[in-house]
Order: C-alpha cells, then structure tokens, then sequence
C-alpha cells in the first residue's frame, strides 16, 4: 500500500477516487442524499465536540442552578437571554444538553450496531462457509432470537441487571449494558444477511481457486468472500444504527436506559414528558426533533446506499 | 492397466465414481407410490467407473459433450470434490481421501485453472495481491523482495505488463485475465494443472494466443496437463493423449494421432465427424438421434446404447469394458470388440 503512494501523479488519491466512482456520482447527483449527510454530520459533528460547543456541562452538579428550571426558549417571552433553547426541569441548559445527550445516542447506536455486525458476520460467515448441520444449528438460533422481539429482551434484561446490581451500579455502567442488550438482541439481522450473500459468493470460482491453492477455510472467508459481501453489510448497518438509537430511545424512555443525571435523547424526551401539559413542551419536543431528525437522515442514506449498492442496478 | 515394466504414471484415476445426492435429509428421501409411502434417495451419477492415467510431460485431454462428467473428473482431481469410490493417485501417492493438511504439500503440486476468467479471480484484489499471496502461503518466511521478484517473473512469462499489478481484475479482457489466472497457477511453480475447459469463454482470436502460452508454460516448466475440452480442434492441437467421456463412461482412450485418423468407437466416430472443415469433402455426417439419457436412472448395458447405430441386445444388458486395441487405444464398445461395426457399414 504505501508504494502506491509515492507516485501521486498517475494513481489518483483515495478521496478523490471515491469523488469520481460510480457510488461518489450517484451521491452529488441525489439531492436527498447530500442533504441527509450534510444534515447527519452537523448533528454528528456537533455532538461529539460538545464538550467545546456546549455553553454549559449539565454532568457538573456545579453549573446547575434548580432556580433555572423550565425557562422556555429564548423566542418566547419570558426567557432567560442565556440558555438558547429554555431549560429542563433541573435548570439544565438544554442545548448543552441535548448535545451531550446526543453524543451518547450516537455512541451506543454505533457501539451496539458494532457488536451486532461482529456477532452476526462472525456467525453468518461460518453458517454460509461450513453448510450442513452448524448451518441449520445457527440459523434456527438466530430464528429463536428473532422471535422475541428486540424491546421485550432489552426490557427483561434491564429490569433484571437493574434489580440484580442496583440502581446506582446500573446507572455507572449504564452505557454498558444498552449497548450489549441491543448489540446482542439485532445479531440475527446481520447473521441471515451475510450468509446469504456468502452462500451465493462461495459457489464463484475464485472461491475454488483459492482453496485449490491450498488456504484455509479462515483465510477464504476473510479475505476471499467477506470483502465481496460487503455491500450488503453497509446497507443494512445504516438502517441498524437507526434502529439502536431508536430502541436506546425507548428504553431510556421507558426508565431502563440512561439514568436523568446522563441524559440521552430517550431519557431527556421522557424527564419532559412529565411538564408537557404544564406548558414545559420544549424540554421534550425539542429533543424529541432532534431525534427523529437524526434517525431520518440515517434512513435516507441506509436508503440511498440501498439503491446504489443493489447488485441489479449496479455490478460492483 | 499399466505396463509393469514402464514407470509409474504421475496421475492414476482408478474406477473412479463420484454421485450427487438428490434427494438431501430424511424427508426428501420418503417419496408415495403406488399406495405406499417408500423411502428412497435418487441420485446423479456424473462419473461411473472411470480410470484413466497421465505420464509425465504428458497433456491428456478430455472431451465429451455438456453434462457427461468432464468437468466433475476435473474437480475431483483437484480435490475440491470427493469421489464417492475409486482412488486417484499422484505419484504413487493416494490424494483423494487426504485431510486438508496432509493435502498441502500436494497443493504446490497440482493447480487449476478455470473456465471462468470473470469468476475466477477475486474482484476486491488487485493483480498484485492476487499473485502474492499463493507464493506467501506456501513460502512462509520468503522476503517481499523475493516474492515481487517471482510475481514479476511469473507475469512476464505470460506476457502480462509487470507494471499493471496494481489494477483489479475488472480493468483487464477476457483473455487478459486468463492469462492472469494461469500466472496464479504457476506463482506455486507446479508441475500438474488440471485445465477446465480454460478457453471456452474467451473469444476466438483469443484463444489460439492461450493455447500457445499454455505449451510454451509445457515446454518451459515441464508441466503434465490434464485438459478438459469439448473442443475437438483444440484438443488435436494441444493433446498428446486422448480420453472420450460419454454419460460419465469412457469410451475411447487414444493417442491424438490415432484417434484422430482411426477412431474406433461410434460415439467417437460421430463425435469427430461433427468437426466443421473448412473444405468440406465430408459431407456424411453420422447424425446422432435422441438426447443422451438422465443420469439419474443410467441405462443397463452400455451408456451410448439408446443413440447407437449397431447397437444389438448384448449392448442393452451389459456394460462393455475397456478393451485394448493393437494400436494402443482403449476402447469400451462390444460392437468393436466383435468387429460388428466393418460389417454393418460394408452391408
């Protein structure tokens, strides 16, 4: 690789051949597309440099004045000229907070999808590769998995960590959990994809080649046939972080996520909700925006990407 | 079937059989008929008793129309089907029940290339990757230095531009990339390549240019082929000897010269009668009537029997068996053997 590098001239650079590939054409001519991502990275660059953005840190006890609570935002009357978008019901500024709580969104959204594409690439690999009997063995546990829904296994185990390790352990290490609860709950999604694509990949020839030259079965399906599945994979992984953010959401929402000293958008939707008809609307609707913005334009491009990877409208 | 005073051939495939199960788990195996519910497994029989062998130095081709079991032959060689009976032996070696690890060694020695030249290189790898890293797995401990030097010799024996290593497999023709294919093959420096009908899906003009490079490679390297073909003109041009595949039998074993000046079975006869000629003094073709039969439910008695002009009663209950002729061929044909086939021509 970094031979490649030392003749600029005639090897054009990464980014630039991205720009100039089909899949690059195809996003500067969908404006959908380029909205969505412009959109996704504010909210992503704007979330993770929120401890430099954010006027004030609503993790330090210190800067949170109770006598600030629910002062509406700053373009209806009777606001206070410092916090832009009003505060929530503990004097917490709430754009600072919905900053911080969107970082965290995001990062159990990616971890979790993380986890769920290591388990279920691992385990579709080798129930496509293998065949036979591990095949029907996984794929009938990613069956059982699939039949309890995402929520119901993320609330059971929650309730049952909450209980087991106390309220204050589980708020410590409550990114923790979430983020193993949905990685763990969405692997059958990524498993039965990938062993699709692997089923259809290791009947082409280059998968003989390679094991007519001798390679071992762990070095054909990582280097051979995982690479030309990964189309797929990108797919279905936009959709999945959309996903996790949603159920994060509702777990948060529903108490068994993030705890109200660390807010989330989910928890920060549901400590409002409890004010919304006392005229505090803004604490949960503005977060409430935020995330269905931010899932929307995860969407769209998981959408996008679907059109563009779809191997009968393009041959990659 | 060897002499025992020659030496030993490099490859033996001996009553070689291989089946495909149709009918796959226990419940696809119960079937209703007449009334009752019977259990039974049907089965594709794609290579029926085959033995055949390759000398060193040697290109043995062979041919047979689509779905007769050449390529089936092919992949069991390379060990990427198991045989469902027979041996195959490599060097006196006994290959086709090795493990993985015991088959290693072998993978050095025996490689493949494929029809498919759009399908057989890995399109995610450039040609480079592609090149280096056979000649990395099978030289642990070599320096980069010594496998760019092998990449490089290897692509310029085939007459592949060292300097396009960097590009993918989808930057270069057809042709191209086979060559690029039989670089791979040869990055391992083997001295056996089992060739699946490697030309077939190339274009014409194409084609004669990795003929050649296959018997330079033959000429340079000492390689022994085993050829697979349905192409009769190419096999005149490439093969020293000759194997005829019917329905997973083999019909005529050969030398090319005799076979094609003097071939004795009716499917062959039929087969090279179909040859195009550019002037055509022969314009009697042998017409073959019907379709070659399921290998599903394979006749009694010889597998040609149904499209056959001389077949008789003996034909239809017994399988013929290989029979040496005085001029070195093989041939499985009772009406040869009982020298019915003059007779009928002449009346």
């Amino acid at each position: 690789m970094s031979t490649e590098t030392l003749n600029p001239k005639s090897e054009p650079s990464r980014w630039s051949r991205a720009w100039n590939s089909n899949m690059g054409y195809s996003f500067r001519r969908n404006p959908v597309a380029v909205v969505s991502m412009i959109v996704f990275l504010l909210i992503a660059v704007a979330s993770f440099l929120a401890p430099l953005i954010a006027p004030y840190d609503p993790y330090d006890p210190a800067q949170i004045d109770i006598m600030n609570s629910e002062y509406p935002p700053a373009w209806i009357n009777g606001s206070l000229p410092g916090f832009i978008l009003g505060t929530d019901d503990q004097g917490r500024d709430l754009w600072s907070t919905i900053l911080y709580g969107t970082r965290l969104s995001l990062l159990i959204g990616i971890c979790a999808v993380a986890l769920q594409a290591f388990l279920g690439i691992s385990i579709g690999l080798i129930a496509g590769y293998v065949g036979g009997r591990l095949d029907s063995l996984l794929m009938r546990l990613a069956d059982i998995q699939l039949s309890f829904s995402t929520l119901m296994v993320a609330i059971i185990f929650l309730a049952v960590t909450q209980a087991m390790f106390g309220t204050d352990t589980f708020n410590k290490y409550a990114v923790v959990f979430l983020i193993a609860v949905i990685g763990v709950a969405e692997w059958p999604q990524y498993a039965r994809t990938v062993r699709a694509t692997v089923l259809a990949e290791k009947k082409k020839e280059y998968v003989d080649s390679a094991r007519v030259l001798g390679f071992g079965p762990m070095r054909i399906m990582v280097r051979h046939i995982l690479p030309n599945s990964l189309s797929p994979i990108f797919v279905i992984s936009t959709v999945q972080v959309a996903n996790a953010i949603i159920s994060e959401a509702s777990l948060s929402f529903l108490g068994l996520g993030m705890p109200p000293s660390q807010p989330s958008l989910g928890s920060l939707i549901s400590s409002g909700f409890d004010y919304i008809f006392s005229g505090s609307w803004w604490i949960t609707a503005i977060p409430g925006v935020v995330l269905v913005v931010l899932v929307l334009v995860i969407n769209l491009l998981g959408d996008w990407m679907r059109d563009v990877l779809n191997p009968k409208l393009y041959k990659g | 079937m060897s002499d025992a005073n020659t030496d030993r051939p490099l490859l033996e495939i001996q009553n070689l059989e291989k089946r495909f199960d149709l009918d796959q788990g226990f419940l696809e195996t119960l079937k209703f008929k007449q009334g009752r519910i019977v259990r039974e497994s049907r089965s594709v029989h794609a290579v029926n008793n085959i033995s055949l062998e390759a000398r060193k130095g040697e290109a043995l081709c062979i041919v047979g129309e689509s779905g007769c079991g050449k390529s089936t032959v092919a992949r069991l060689v390379a060990g990427l089907l198991t045989p469902s009976a027979g041996e195959i032996r490599y060097g006196g070696q006994r290959i086709d029940n090795l493990s993985r690890a015991g088959m290693q060694p072998l993978r050095k020695k025996i490689q493949m290339i494929f029809q498919n030249p759009y399908a057989s290189l890995n399109p995610r790898m450039t040609i480079r990757q592609a090149l280096e890293e056979p000649v990395r797995h099978h030289n642990p401990g070599v320096s980069a230095g010594e496998v760019r030097d092998k990449v490089t010799e290897v692509m310029m024996s085939v007459g592949v531009d060292p300097s396009w290593a960097k590009r993918y497999p989808h930057e270069f023709s057809g042709g191209q990339r086979q060559r690029i294919a039989i670089a791979r093959a040869l990055t391992v420096d083997p001295e056996f390549i089992i060739a699946d009908e490697p030309i077939s899906a190339l274009d014409v003009s194409i084609q004669a240019q990795v003929l050649n490079l296959m018997l330079e490679a033959k000429e340079s390297r000492g390689l022994t082929y085993l050829f697979i073909t349905h192409d009769l003109s190419v096999v005149e041009h490439f093969g020293t000897r000759v194997a005829v595949l019917y329905l997973g039998s083999v019909c005529e074993v050969a030398d090319t010269q005799t076979l094609f000046s003097n071939p004795k079975h009716p499917y062959t006869r039929a087969l090279l009668s179909a040859v195009p000629q550019l002037k055509d003094d022969r314009p009697n073709h042998i017409r073959l009537k019907g379709e070659i039969p399921t290998p599903i439910n394979l006749p009694q008695g010889c597998p040609f029997q149904s499209r056959c002009a001389f077949a008789d009663t003996r034909c239809k209950s017994e399988k013929p068996k290989a029979i040496h002729q005085p001029d070195g061929s093989t041939v499985a044909c009772h009406a040869v053997e009982e020298d019915r086939l003059e007779a009928v021509a002449a009346g």
